[in-house]
């Protein structure tokens, strides 16, 4: 089960489209996808528009891989998991988020190896073709770095 | 002013919104073991994630709705008063403005870590919330400066 999540802000449709196309040419059926409050409603595999925390996490838990956004949340998560996670960042000028910060997100993800990136839209296809053997570089522990934990800790007892 | 409970646990305040800020203010939380810690974000749905912990919920908005920014605000400020919290630590975006701003006003110490997903330059919010943070984070060594954030490590 490959899982697509656009997070819970606003619609991602060409995301999940792309997604519909690809799925629909490779005659895959066994795709779930939470959509959020997008018109677009994918023919080959079911959809939600939200889902709970607990029913996030299950579907993370429980697919070979992901797609989606390129939200920190859903980064954090997949690669808690060690999912593969193919990302597609946000466009500002799509009227898809407010600003085009998902790219650098994503694309530092990408250059250390932690996650796959879709620059543009017809590089989508044959990345999700190799998503499920890509295995991510690294694991992720459960909290922040020690470095970030001990400077806060640091401001917490020392006021500084 | 409460700023501890008796027991002298210092009283904080963890804000953010929905989605990666909230998820990356759950990474940092064990910086504040030991303290009583009392959460402020925009979902109910997410009580379940912080055990007993007192939770409040605020309404959710963005600068592209001034009204529901009001209302957040006030909702946020009406907050403070009654908690009166010792410390404020943010990760974003809208309420973790407000909360930092207010926060800071009533006497807290504050603490905005800019998220994750900023690499380029800071987010808006926190841009504006540096000058009332008295600690201001990134997370991107490359955004750091003398004048603004301070570096020290991400959530990753």
């Amino acid at each position: 089960m490959i899982f697509v999540t656009v997070g819970h802000q606003t619609p991602f449709d060409r995301l999940v489209r792309l997604v519909d196309l690809w799925a629909g040419e490779r005659g895959r059926k066994d795709l779930f996808a939470q959509i959020g409050e997008g018109s677009y409603r994918p023919a080959h595999f079911p959809s939600q528009a939200f889902l709970s925390p607990a029913e996030f996490d299950a579907r993370m838990q429980g697919c070979s891989a992901v797609v989606a956004h390129a939200g920190t949340g859903t980064i954090i998560k997949a690669l808690l998991l060690g999912k593969p996670l193919l990302v597609l960042p946000r466009l500002a000028a799509q009227g898809e988020t407010r600003s085009d910060h998902q790219w650098g997100t994503a694309r530092h993800f990408a250059a250390s190896g932690r996650i796959l990136m879709a620059e543009y839209e017809d590089e989508l296809p044959g990345l999700m073709d190799g998503l499920e053997t890509f295995r991510p570089s690294g694991s992720l522990g459960t909290q922040a770095s020690p470095e970030l934990i001990r400077r806060i800790r640091a401001f917490v007892e020392e006021g500084k | 002013m409460r700023i501890v409970n008796r027991g002298g646990r210092l009283r904080v305040l963890a804000v953010s919104s929905g989605g990666g800020h909230w998820i990356e203010l759950m990474r940092i939380m064990p910086a504040f073991v030991g303290c009583d810690i009392a959460y402020l974000t925009v979902r109910a749905d997410y009580r379940s994630e912080v055990a007993d912990a007192p939770f409040y919920t605020v309404n959710d908005a963005t600068r592209w709705n001034p009204l529901g920014a009001l209302l957040q605000a006030v909702r946020v400020y009406w907050l403070l008063l009654r908690l009166r919290p010792g410390l404020v630590v943010t990760t974003g975006a809208a309420p973790g403005y407000f909360a930092v701003r207010f926060g800071k006003r009533l006497g807290a110490r504050t603490l905005w870590l800019d998220s994750l997903a900023n690499v380029d330059r800071l987010s808006r919010a926190g841009a504006m919330a540096g000058r009332y943070a008295d600690l201001w984070l990134t997370q991107w060594p490359g955004l750091a400066s003398a004048e603004g954030p301070e570096y020290a490590g991400q959530v990753v």
